[in-house]
C-alpha cells in the first residue's frame, strides 16, 4: 500500500484550501478557527482547539482519530447540532453561526442527513415509518421504500427496530438519513457498534449513496482501515487536525479489512 | 396518519397502564373539585334565586303588640320598600304519633293570598280559603315527618285550649329554608313545625285583632340596612320590640349562609389540594416518562423537527390524557355534585334547584390540569433540547455510583450486594428518589385529609353532647316561667334530676362589632352543663360576668377582662356593660353563659327560667311525656339522643358523604401515583436489570433490587406523608372555622393507619405488577440495542 502525501497540520488554512486538485472544486463547508470548550465545573475541556476545514462537493471524507479527539464535536457543529465557542462555519456561502435555532433546524431539515453510532431509531415505529418520519417533513424526499431499497432493506419494511439486527438497524438509519436527498451525509461512527461483516454492508450502503446520489459524505471513525475507502482522510488528534491526506486508491468497502 | 403521530399512538398504547393511572389521578382531582364547587354554586344560585323570587325580607323585628296604625309609619322609614306586618305565635302541638309535646309556630298570612314578602311556595294541597278559621298550610318538612297530608288535622294548644288545625296544603318559605328554633343546634322536623294561618283567625285566637307582633321589611335598592334596622328598632321599641335585625341574624338564613360559606371553604380548599396534588404528580410522572425518550427527542431534533414540533408531539399525548381526565372527572364530579346537592336539599328546603357545572369551574379544572401537564412536558423538552445533542443521542453515561453513607460509616457488612445496589441507586439520584417518595407521601397526606372529618365530628359530638351537655332532654317553656314551674317539674314522675336554665336573646356589642345570640343562664355547680377549655377540661362559670365561647369572643374581638355591652332583646330591653370573665371552647354556634341569678338580676325580674335540663328514668318515659304534654306552660322538649341523631343525619352525613367520595378519590390517586412510581422505576432500570439477568442474577434477585427500592421509598414516604397530612389537616381546620361550627383538629389513629395501609397496599399491588413484568424481561432486546 502506498503512503499518500500528507499535509502538515500546522499549515495555514489557505494552504489546505489551495492544495492540489481541491482548488477547482466547490467547497460545501468552510470552517475556520473552530474552538469548542466545554465548561465542566472547575475545569474547561477543550474539545476543539482551532480547526480549519473544507469539505467539497460530492467527496467522501473520513474523519479519523482516537476516541475523545473531538471528531463528534466537529461533526455536530457542521451538522448544526452544536455551536462552536469560537470560529465560523460557512455552508455554501451561508454563515451558520448567524443562524438562530429555528434557522438551524431548517438547515438540518433541508440539507443534512445524520447517521449515529447508536442508530437512534424510534422503537415504536417500523423501518418504513422511521424513514417516513423524515420524508414527511422534507422538501423533495424519496419514497421511504426507495430509500430502504438503496440500503437493501426493502425486505424488512414493516419490522420494528427490536426485530432487526444491529446492522439492519443502522441501514434503516442510513435510509432515513438519505431519504430526504440531503446535500451532506454526516455519519458518526456508523460501524462502531457493528462487527466487521455487518460494518462492511453498512459502509457499502453509505458508499453507494455517495456514489449514486453524489451526496457529500463525512464519516467519523477511529478505525484506520475504513479510511481507505475515502477520497480524503482528515486525521484529528487532541482537538486539532493533525493531517489531511488524499487517498491514492479508494478501496471499495468489500476490500476493507480490520 | 403521519409517522410521528403513529409514534404517539404506539407510545400511548405501550404505556396504557401508566397513562390510564395518570388519567385517573387527574379525573379524581377534577372530580372532587367539580363535585364541591358545583354543589356550592348550586346552593348559592338556588338561595339567591329563591330569595329573590319569593321576596325574602331584608329586615325583621318581633314585638309584643302594636296597633295596625303603626304600619304606615314603618313604611315611611327611608329605605324601606315594603312592609309586611304579621301575627306570629309559638304554640304547643299535641300529635298522636308523638308521646312528647312538639313546638309549632303560627304565622299569619292574608286570606286573599297576596303575601307581599316571604312568599310561600305551595307544595301540595291548596291555599287557605277566606273565612275559614281552622285552615292552615303546614311546613312541608313537618308534614312529611308526621306523614300528614292535606285534609289531616293537628291539635294546637292555644291559650290553654285545644284547637284543631286542618291542613289544607303544605308549603315552603324562604324564611324557613332551614327549619330550626332559635337556640337549637340542629333542625328537628318532628318536634318543630311552622303553620301559616289566616290573619283574622290567628289574631282572633290570640287577641291580636287590629294589631300585629311581627314586622318584616324589604329594602329599597341602595338602602342602608343598618340604618333601617335602627329606625325600625326605635319605632317598635315602645311596643315591646325585641330588637330588629337584618338577614344575617335571621336564623334560617344564617345557617344556610354559613353552610354555604363552610362549603365554599371546604369545597375550595380540599379539592384544590387534591387537584394540585394530581397536577404535581402529573408533572412529575410525565416529565419522567418523557425523559425516558430523550434520545428520541434528540433524534427528531437532528432530523430537522423544530423544538415546537417536538414539543407539540409530546403535548398532544399529554393533553389528550389530561383532557380525557378532565372530562371524566367533570362527569363524575357533576354526578356526585348533584347527589351532594340533593342531600343538602333534604334539610335545606328549596322549591327549586339550579344545578349546573359553572363554566368557570370546568375551565379552572381544565386549566390547572393542562397547565400542570404542559409545565411537566415543556420542562422535559427544554432539558432534552438544551442537552448537547451528542450527549442526548448517547445512552445515558454510566452512573457515578459510590458507596452509600451507610456503607461509608462502616455498616457495609450489614448489607448484601443487592441491598447495596438498592441503597446506592437511591443515593445516586436523591432528587428523583425524593420526588418519588414525595409523590407517595402526598398520597398519604390527601388520604388523611380526605378522612379526618369523621374523626373531628366524632370528637365534636363527644365534646358537645357528652361532655358539655349532659342532660337527657330539655324542656322548653312557652315563656319565661317562675321557679314554681321548675319545682313542679322536679316532682314529675320519671324526672330524676332537673336543672333550670334561663335563655335570653341578646345583642352583644363591642364598639361597632355586634352579634345577636342567646345568653344561657346556668345555676351554680351545674350537673348537666359543663363549660370546657380548649383541652376539654371543665372551667367554672363565675357568679358575675359573662363567659363567651371563643368563637363569639373572636367575632366581637374581646378577651377575658374586657367588657361587652349586653342588650336584652325582650321585656325591659335593658342594656348593661358586663365583664367577660372567661372563654369556653365550643364547636357549635356562638353562645355565651352567665350565672342564673346574675342573668335574672340583669333582667330585673325575679328568678325565672325558660328551659329545664332533665336527667330522666328511661323506664318511665311514657308517663313523663304524658305529664309534659298536659303541662300548660311546656312548649316542647328537645331530646338529646334525637339531636345527636339529627346532627348525624344532617351535618355529619353530608360531610361524611363528601368525605367518602374524597377518600375514594384519594385512594385512586394513591394507586395511580404508586403504580406510576413503580412503572417508571421499571422503565428506567429495565435495561440495567436485564443486563444483570444476563450476568446470571435470578429473577428473584433483580426483583429484589427494584422492589427493594420501592419498599425503601414507601418507608420514607409514610412518615413524610403523615407529617404532611397532619399539617394539611391543621391548615384545613383553620380554614373551616365558621360561626355555625368549628372543625376540631383531630386525627384518629385509625386514620393514620388507614392512610398508610392504602399506600402500602398500593405499593404491594404495583410491586406485583412490576414483578410480573420483570419475569418477562426481554433479555435479547437488551443485548441487541445500544451499549
Ligand atoms: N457535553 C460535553 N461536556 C463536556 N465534555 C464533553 C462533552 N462532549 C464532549 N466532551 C469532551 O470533548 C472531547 C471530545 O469529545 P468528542 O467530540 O465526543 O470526541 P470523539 O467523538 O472524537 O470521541 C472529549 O474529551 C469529551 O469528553
Ligand atoms: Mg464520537
Amino acid at each position: 500500500m502506498t503512503t499518500p502525501p500528507t499535509v502538515p497540520a500546522n499549515e495555514s488554512s489557505a494552504a489546505i484550501a489551495a492544495s492540489g486538485a481541491d482548488r477547482d472544486r466547490r467547497a460545501v463547508y468552510q470552517a475556520r478557527g473552530i474552538t469548542k470548550i466545554y465548561h465542566m465545573g472547575e475545569v474547561d475541556v477543550h474539545a476543539l482547539r482551532g480547526v480549519d476545514l473544507d469539505l467539497y462537493e460530492g467527496e467522501f471524507v473520513v474523519l479519523l482519530g482516537p476516541s475523545g479527539s473531538g471528531k463528534s464535536t466537529l461533526l455536530n457543529i457542521l451538522g448544526g447540532l452544536d455551536v462552536p465557542t469560537e470560529g465560523t462555519v460557512n455552508y455554501r456561502g451561508r454563515d451558520l453561526m448567524k443562524d438562530d435555532d429555528a434557522l438551524l433546524t431548517g438547515y438540518r431539515r433541508d440539507h443534512v442527513g445524520f447517521v449515529f453510532q447508536f442508530y437512534n431509531l424510534i422503537p415504536s415505529l417500523t423501518a418504513r415509518e422511521n424513514v417516513a418520519l423524515v420524508t414527511e417533513i422534507a422538501r423533495d424526499p424519496m419514497k421511504p421504500e426507495a430509500a430502504l431499497q438503496l440500503v437493501n432493506m426493502d425486505h424488512r419494511l414493516d419490522h420494528f427496530p427490536a426485530q432487526l439486527s444491529g446492522g439492519e438497524q443502522q441501514r434503516v438509519a442510513i435510509a432515513r438519513a438519505i431519504s430526504k436527498r440531503p446535500d451532506v451525509l454526516l455519519c458518526d461512527e456508523p460501524t462502531g457498534a457493528l462487527d466487521i461483516n455487518t460494518g462492511i454492508v453498512v459502509l457499502e450502503a453509505i458508499e453507494r449513496v455517495n456514489r449514486e446520489l453524489g451526496t457529500t459524505t463525512a464519516v467519523i471513525t477511529h478505525n484506520a482501515a475504513i479510511a481507505e475507502m475515502a477520497d480524503r482522510v482528515i486525521s484529528v488528534a487532541d482537538g486539532r487536525i493533525s493531517s489531511v491526506r488524499r487517498t491514492a486508491h479508494k478501496l471499495p468497502p468489500q476490500e476493507l479489512r480490520w | 396518519m403521519k409517522a410521528i403521530d403513529r409514534k404517539l399512538v404506539r407510545d400511548a398504547i405501550h404505556m396504557w397502564g401508566q397513562l390510564l393511572a395518570i388519567c385517573a389521578v387527574i379525573a379524581c382531582g377534577v372530580a372532587t373539585f367539580v363535585m364541591s364547587l358545583s354543589a356550592l354554586e348550586a346552593l348559592r344560585t338556588t338561595q339567591a334565586t329563591y330569595y329573590d323570587q319569593y321576596r325574602f325580607a331584608d329586615a325583621f323585628v318581633g314585638l309584643k303588640r302594636a296597633p295596625n296604625s303603626l304600619e304606615p309609619r314603618l313604611a315611611e322609614i327611608p329605605g324601606v320598600a315594603h312592609v309586611q306586618t304579621r301575627v306570629v305565635r309559638d304554640v304547643t302541638l299535641d300529635l298522636p304519633d308523638l308521646d312528647e309535646p312538639a313546638a309549632g309556630r303560627l304565622i299569619s298570612i292574608p286570606e286573599n293570598g297576596e303575601i307581599s314578602l316571604n312568599a310561600l311556595h305551595l307544595r301540595s294541597g291548596r291555599y287557605i280559603e277566606l273565612g275559614r278559621d281552622d285552615e292552615v298550610l303546614a311546613s312541608e318538612g313537618f308534614a312529611d315527618a308526621h306523614h300528614l297530608h292535606p285534609g289531616d288535622k293537628v291539635t294546637a294548644i292555644i291559650n290553654g285550649r285545644r284547637k284543631d288545625l286542618r291542613i289544607v296544603g303544605t308549603a315552603l318559605s324562604p324564611e324557613y329554608v332551614y327549619t330550626i328554633r332559635w337556640g337549637a343546634l340542629v333542625p328537628d322536623d318532628k318536634r318543630f313545625g311552622v303553620f301559616w294561618m289566616g290573619r283574622r283567625a290567628l289574631a282572633a285566637a290570640f287577641n291580636m285583632e287590629g294589631a300585629f307582633n311581627d314586622v318584616t321589611v324589604d329594602l329599597a335598592p341602595g338602602a342602608d340596612e343598618q340604618e333601617v334596622v335602627e329606625r325600625l328598632d326605635d319605632l317598635v321599641r315602645p311596643y315591646g320590640g325585641l330588637g330588629a335585625h337584618g338577614r344575617r341574624d335571621q336564623i334560617s338564613n344564617r345557617f344556610l349562609s354559613d353552610e354555604i360559606r363552610q362549603l365554599q371553604r371546604m369545597g375550595t380548599i380540599i379539592p384544590s389540594i387534591f387537584l394540585s396534588v394530581a397536577a404535581f404528580l402529573l408533572n412529575v410522572v410525565l416529565s419522567r416518562i418523557i425523559a425516558l425518550q430523550r434520545d428520541q427527542i434528540a433524534a427528531l431534533k437532528a432530523f430537522g423537527y423544530s423544538n415546537l414540533a417536538v414539543g407539540m408531539h409530546y403535548l398532544k399525548l399529554v393533553l389528550v390524557v389530561a383532557f380525557v381526565g378532565v372530562i371524566l372527572g367533570s362527569c363524575v364530579g357533576y354526578w356526585l355534585g348533584l347527589r351532594i346537592t340533593e342531600m343538602y336539599t333534604r334539610f335545606y328546603k328549596f322549591p327549586m334547584l339550579y344545578f349546573a357545572i359553572p363554566p368557570k369551574v370546568a375551565l379552572m379544572a381544565l386549566g390547572a390540569s393542562s397547565l400542570a401537564a404542559i409545565a411537566g412536558t415543556i420542562n422535559v423538552i427544554r432539558r432534552a433540547v438544551n442537552l448537547p445533542q451528542a450527549e442526548a443521542m448517547r445512552p445515558e453515561p454510566p452512573a457515578a455510583y459510590r458507596p452509600t453513607l451507610l456503607e461509608r460509616i462502616g455498616l457495609a457488612e450489614w448489607f448484601t450486594q443487592p441491598s447495596r445496589m438498592v441503597l446506592r441507586h437511591i443515593e445516586r439520584r436523591p432528587l428523583k428518589a425524593f420526588l418519588s417518595a414525595f409523590g407517595m407521601a402526598l398520597a398519604v397526606a390527601i388520604l388523611m385529609l380526605g378522612r379526618f372529618t369523621a374523626d373531628s365530628l366524632d370528637y365534636l359530638l363527644d365534646a358537645q353532647f357528652m361532655l358539655s351537655q349532659r342532660q337527657d332532654m330539655s324542656v322548653n317553656f312557652l315563656e319565661p316561667t317562675s321557679m314554681s314551674g321548675f319545682h313542679d317539674l322536679q316532682h314529675v314522675v320519671g324526672a330524676m334530676y332537673v336543672e333550670p336554665r334561663r335563655m335570653v336573646p341578646v345583642r352583644l356589642r363591642n364598639g361597632h362589632l355586634q352579634r345577636r345570640t342567646m345568653i344561657q343562664g346556668v345555676i351554680d355547680n351545674p350537673q348537666l352543663n359543663h363549660l370546657v377549655d380548649e383541652n376539654l377540661d371543665a372551667i367554672p362559670l363565675p357568679k358575675e360576668g359573662i363567659v363567651l365561647n371563643s368563637k363569639l369572643a373572636e367575632l366581637l374581638e374581646v378577651k377575658t377582662g374586657d367588657t361587652v355591652s349586653v342588650e336584652v332583646l325582650e321585656g325591659s330591653r335593658a342594656v348593661r356593660e358586663v365583664p367577660v370573665t372567661g372563654l369556653a371552647t365550643e364547636f357549635l354556634g356562638t353562645f355565651c353563659y352567665m350565672n342564673f341569678q346574675a342573668i335574672n338580676r340583669l333582667l330585673g325580674e325575679g328568678d325565672s327560667l325558660t328551659e329545664a335540663y332533665l336527667k330522666v328514668d328511661d323506664n318511665r318515659l311514657d308517663e313523663l311525656y304524658r305529664r309534659l304534654k298536659e303541662a300548660p306552660r311546656v312548649a316542647s322538649v328537645t331530646i338529646k339522643k334525637t339531636s345527636i341523631r339529627s346532627f348525624r343525619e344532617t351535618v355529619m352525613e353530608n360531610m361524611l358523604q363528601m368525605q367518602f367520595f374524597n377518600v375514594m378519590f384519594a385512594c385512586v390517586i394513591a394507586f395511580g401515583v404508586v403504580y406510576n412510581t413503580a412503572r417508571i422505576a421499571l422503565s428506567e432500570r429495565g435495561r440495567e436489570l436485564a443486563s444483570l439477568r444476563v450476568l446470571g442474577l435470578t429473577r428473584g434477585e433483580i426483583s429484589f433490587i427494584l422492589l427493594g427500592e420501592l419498599a425503601v421509598l414507601t418507608l420514607v414516604a409514610l412518615p413524610l406523608g403523615i407529617g404532611m397530612g397532619w399539617l394539611l389537616v391543621r391548615v384545613v381546620c383553620m380554614f373551616l372555622d365558621t360561626e355555625m361550627y368549628r372543625i376540631p383538629f383531630v386525627v384518629a389513629p385509625a386514620t393514620y393507619g388507614f392512610s398508610a395501609s392504602v399506600v402500602i397496599v398500593a405499593a404491594i399491588l404495583s410491586g406485583l405488577v412490576v414483578r410480573r413484568r420483570l419475569d418477562h424481561l426481554d433479555l435479547i432486546a437488551v443485548l441487541k440495542t445500544r451499549e
